[in-house]
């Protein structure tokens, strides 16, 4: 799987921070996100997946499964 | 074309129904039924609204989702068109610009401004103070008499002593804002006492933004007078967006707690599953489940379409007004089975009681976190807490933007 985040659309929910701590962070100065590894490995692809679908602003995506 | 021009003829003639839609007696927690019917029968249907307007109640989870993540859906509620739900949101709405109200880039921009001390670490890292709050308030609760209002005794002051310390705003001062907050969401308010109340509110804040520029904490207020001192924002808009977050802070999480126990309480196997797990997952998970079932913003997000827009088989004019009822679509079965059932067990996680879409609640991360130390920590503290009277003589906030009690006497 490979994760691609689109950092303008971020509002900075925290959503897929929550969901997959390991691949998501927040930045420091004002929470838009951070990807932490954009090749989860397969235990967490259930949690990017659910990230994706729960993200309110649709910064997430999965693009190769 | 003409069948959909003589079905529009149709459904123009027939009386739509007025919208918001009372609750069913005895069912205190359930969304409208009328509103459930129409997520059978006509997930977006016109409605009618107390100006006569006729905007769009749209009821199915998918639908809603498609519009508030729709950058040609306006949330600016000077756009024409735009739904208001009273009188005096309306005049506020001149009075008082939030990046609530406001579409991207400039939403964006004005919101990044307080994302910072919302980002999960960071609201992480006030558990342990969150938890000697709860403590404190229950140990005072335990002391006094009963029964006692769990509203004024706990569900209020807990999250107004938290948002307070995170914006560095007096607790002393509570009854002056809380009064007025509660003003300000309340359907019935007059014209007059909304404008009142929210002209008190901002020049408090007002004179706080500008104490902080004089003599900065560590806290938000002093992180938007440095704002104001760059140019960034004038101290007007400083001082509005604290009555944003000090009224958000208080309304939503104080209802979660207090609408909760009483769910909880007319749900005692759920309510014994959380009194003894020690699985902080569970109890996320429970939060999850509550926010979902209650849906305390129960009057619909409203929208204004700045484009034709074809969703769910109808189309939304441009120009038209939208109403997402999120509860209704918190209980739609296509995405959470049975929802009638509180089950604490299930996995919650799509439902949209913080909203969806770019304007999704800011402040989520600390509304979890309230309510995930609350619900692990009271009632297996007060293990035998009971309501002290019934659950039909409970006054509901049926006239609130904010659902809940105004009142919630117990007694263990
Ligand atoms: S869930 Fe989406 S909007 Fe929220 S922080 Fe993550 S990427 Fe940003």
């Amino acid at each position: 799987m490979r994760v691609e985040v689109d950092v303008p659309k971020c509002v900075g929910s925290g959503q897929c921070v929550m969901i997959a701590p390991d691949v998501f962070d927040q930045r420091e100065e004002d929470g838009i996100v951070v990807l932490l590894n954009d090749r989860p490995p397969a235990e967490l692809h259930a949690d990017v997946e659910e990230s994706a679908v729960v993200c309110p602003a649709a910064a997430i995506r999965v693009v190769e499964k | 074309m003409t069948e959909t021009l003589a079905e529009t003829t149709a459904q123009a003639e027939e009386p739509l129904a007025e919208f918001p839609m009372p609750r069913a007696a005895g069912c205190p927690f359930d969304p409208p039924p009328a509103t459930r019917v129409l997520q059978n029968e006509r997930p977006i249907a016109k409605v009618r609204l107390w100006d006569g307007s006729t905007p769009w109640l749209v009821t199915r989870h998918a639908d809603q989702r498609a519009l508030l993540g729709d950058p040609r859906v306006s949330s600016d509620p000077l756009v024409p068109g735009f739904p208001h739900p009273n009188e005096g949101f309306r005049e506020n709405s001149k009075r008082r610009r939030t990046f609530l109200g406001m579409d991207d880039p400039e939403h964006a921009r004005i919101r990044r401004m307080v994302t910072a001390p919302f980002a999960i670490k960071r609201v992480e890292a006030l558990r342990p103070d969150i938890q000697k709050i709860t403590d404190d308030l229950i140990d005072a609760m335990l002391a006094g008499p009963t029964p006692v209002d769990l509203v004024r005794a706990f569900a209020l002051p807990l999250p107004s002593l938290v948002i307070c310390r995170l914006l560095g705003v007096p607790y002393e001062d509570h009854d002056f804002f809380q009064k007025n907050s509660s003003v300000l969401i309340n359907m019935a308010s007059s014209v007059e006492d909304v404008v009142r109340a929210n002209e008190a509110l901002t020049d408090y804040l007002d004179n706080l933004v500008a104490a902080k520029l004089a003599d900065p904490a560590d806290d938000m207020l002093s992180e938007l007078a440095a704002r104001v001192r760059a140019g960034e924002l004038t101290q007007r808009e400083a001082a509005n967006m604290g009555v944003l977050l000090l009224i958000a802070g208080h309304e939503t999480t104080a209802n979660m707690i207090a609408l909760g126990t009483v769910a909880l309480l007319e749900h005692p196997d759920q309510l014994a599953v959380l009194r003894e797990t020690d699985d902080p997952k569970a109890v996320a998970r429970a939060v999850e489940e509550l926010l979902r079932y209650l849906s305390i913003v129960h009057n619909g997000r409203r929208r204004v379409a700045l484009e034709d827009i074809e969703v769910g088989g109808e189309t939304i004019r441009a120009g038209d007004g939208i109403i997402l009822h999120t509860g209704t679509g918190n209980w739609d079965a296509e995405v959470f089975p049975e929802p009638e059932r509180l089950d604490i067990s299930r996995d919650a996680r799509r439902h949209m009681a913080f909203g969806f879409g770019v304007h999704q609640c800011l402040g989520q991360p600390l509304a979890r976190l309230e309510l995930q130390v609350v619900y692990s920590t009271l009632y297996r503290r007060i293990p035998t807490l009971r309501l002290a009277t019934g659950l039909d003589q409970l006054p509901f906030k049926h006239d609130g933007a904010v659902y809940g009690v105004y009142e919630l006497p117990v007694t263990w």
